[in-house]
C-alpha cells in the first residue's frame, strides 16, 4: 500500500544557503528560517512542486544521494512527518 | 509634552518627549557634543506619570512611544534618565525596519569591526567599552545595525550603560564624561559614560564586519578560545536580533552572508584584562 503523498513548494519559494554541511533554509510563504540536515534539503527538491510519496521520494534522491539507512524508504517517510510538521510539505 | 529634546544616534534620530525637566536635562547633559538632530525624527519616546495625578505626588514615570509593551513596568521618577535609555532601546528594538538589530557591542580598528555578541551579563557592553577607552573606535554597546544592502555596520554610540562592578573599572574616566550613579534599577546599579569624542565625530561612518567573539564571563574560568561552527553562529545570531523575522528575506540575506564571510569564536575570561588580550590576539590572527 502506499504511503501519504506529499508535495512542497516550488523551489523559487524556498533560499537556501548550505552552512557546514547543514543548509539553512528561508521559507518565503511562512516566513520562516530553518535549519536541515540531510536528506531534508533533498526530500524538498524531489517535491518541489511535484507529488510524491516516500518511494517516490527514494527513488527520485537516490539517484545522486547515497541514504545510509537499513530501510532508505521508511527513514524517508519518517523525515515526511518531520517537514510537514515544519510546515515545508503538506499531504496532497 | 512640557520637555523635550531631539537626539541624532549614529542614523537614527529621536525625539524624547516628558512630563518632567530633570530626566531631559541629564540626558542633554550626557549627549553634550552630539551633532544636531534631523527635523523628522525616526522615533519618539514619550516619558509620562504612570496615572495623572502622579506627576507630583510619588512620581512615576511610564515609557511610551510609537511602539510599547504592555507590561512594561513604570520607574521612579530619579531614575528618568534610565526610563529615557529603555524607551530609546525600546523604539530600536520593535520599531527598526531598515538595519538588521544584533544585540552586541561593537568596536572598530582601521574601518574593520569586532562584533562581540552574548547573552545578557556575559560582558560584552564592558568590553565593547574598555575597548574604545584603548585605541579601538567604540561603535555601541547594545546594537549593531547590519545594513543588509551593504553588509557594512554603522555605529550606534548612545552613551554606554555600565553595570554593577564595571562602574568601578571608569572610575578615571572624565568626571564630565559620566551620568549620575542610578541605584535600585531593575538591573542593579547603573552609571552611563558618554562615548569618547572620537566615537561621536565618526558615528556616521560604517565598517565592514571582520571578526564575530561571544564572550563568556566567570570569575573562575581558564582564559580560553575556541571555534564556532557557522550553523551555530547563523542560530546564535538570529537570538541575538530582535527584528531578524521582521525583516523576512532581507534578514536572511544579511545574515546568512554575515555568517559565511565572517570568522567567528567563542572567549571564556575571567577578569577583563583576560578579554582584552584575547580580544587583541584574535583580531590580529583573523582570517
Amino acid at each position: 500500500m502506499a504511503g501519504p503523498r506529499y508535495i512542497a513548494d516550488p523551489e523559487d519559494q524556498v533560499q537556501s544557503v548550505p552552512l557546514e554541511g547543514l543548509i539553512v533554509l528561508y521559507h518565503r510563504p511562512s516566513g520562516m528560517t530553518h535549519l536541515l540536515a540531510p536528506p531534508g534539503p533533498q526530500i524538498l527538491a524531489a517535491l518541489a512542486g511535484e507529488v510524491g510519496d516516500a518511494e517516490a521520494v527514494l527513488a527520485r534522491i537516490s539517484e545522486h544521494f547515497d541514504l545510509a539507512a537499513d530501510d532508505p524508504a521508511a527513514a524517508i517517510a519518517a523525515r515526511l512527518g518531520e517537514l510537514e510538521a515544519a510546515g515545508l510539505v503538506r499531504r496532497v | 509634552m512640557r520637555h523635550a529634546l531631539a537626539l541624532k544616534i549614529g542614523p537614527v534620530s529621536f525625539r524624547i518627549g516628558s512630563a518632567w525637566r530633570e530626566p531631559l536635562a541629564q540626558l542633554e547633559r550626557l549627549y553634550a557634543g552630539y551633532p544636531a538632530a534631523d527635523e523628522v525624527a525616526d522615533f519618539t519616546v514619550r516619558l509620562e506619570p504612570a496615572t495623572p495625578w502622579r506627576r507630583f505626588a510619588r512620581p512615576s514615570v511610564a515609557i511610551r512611544g510609537d511602539y510599547t509593551l504592555p507590561d512594561a513596568a513604570p520607574l521612579p521618577l530619579p531614575l528618568g534618565l534610565l526610563a529615557a535609555e529603555m524607551g530609546m532601546n525600546l523604539q530600536m528594538a520593535l520599531g527598526q525596519k531598515r538595519y538588521l538589530l544584533l544585540h552586541a557591542g561593537i568596536v572598530a580598528r582601521d574601518g574593520e569591526a569586532l562584533i562581540l555578541t552574548g547573552a545578557s551579563g556575559a560582558g560584552k557592553s564592558t568590553l565593547a567599552a574598555l575597548l574604545g577607552e584603548q585605541g579601538w573606535r567604540f561603535m555601541g554597546d547594545e546594537f549593531g545595525l547590519l545594513d543588509p544592502e551593504t553588509g557594512f555596520l554603522h555605529p550606534f554610540p548612545r552613551a554606554i550603560s555600565l553595570k554593577n562592578a564595571a562602574l568601578a573599572l571608569f572610575d578615571g574616566a572624565d568626571p564630565g564624561r559620566l551620568g549620575p550613579v542610578l541605584r535600585g534599577t531593575p538591573k542593579g546599579m547603573i552609571r552611563h559614560l558618554r562615548p569618547p569624542a572620537d566615537a561621536i565625530a565618526r558615528m556616521a561612518e560604517p565598517a565592514r564586519p571582520a571578526l564575530i567573539l561571544f564572550p563568556r564571563y566567570g570569575r573562575d574560568f581558564p582564559a580560553e578560545d575556541r571555534p564556532v561552527g557557522a550553523a551555530e553562529v547563523f542560530v546564535r545570531l538570529t537570538q541575538a536580533s530582535t527584528n531578524y523575522v521582521s525583516l523576512g528575506a532581507r534578514g536572511f540575506d544579511a545574515l546568512t552572508a554575515l555568517v559565511a564571510e565572517v570568522p567567528a569564536r567563542a572567549i571564556d575570561y575571567g577578569s577583563s584584562a583576560e578579554a582584552i588580550a584575547m580580544v587583541e590576539r584574535l583580531w590580529a590572527a583573523r582570517a
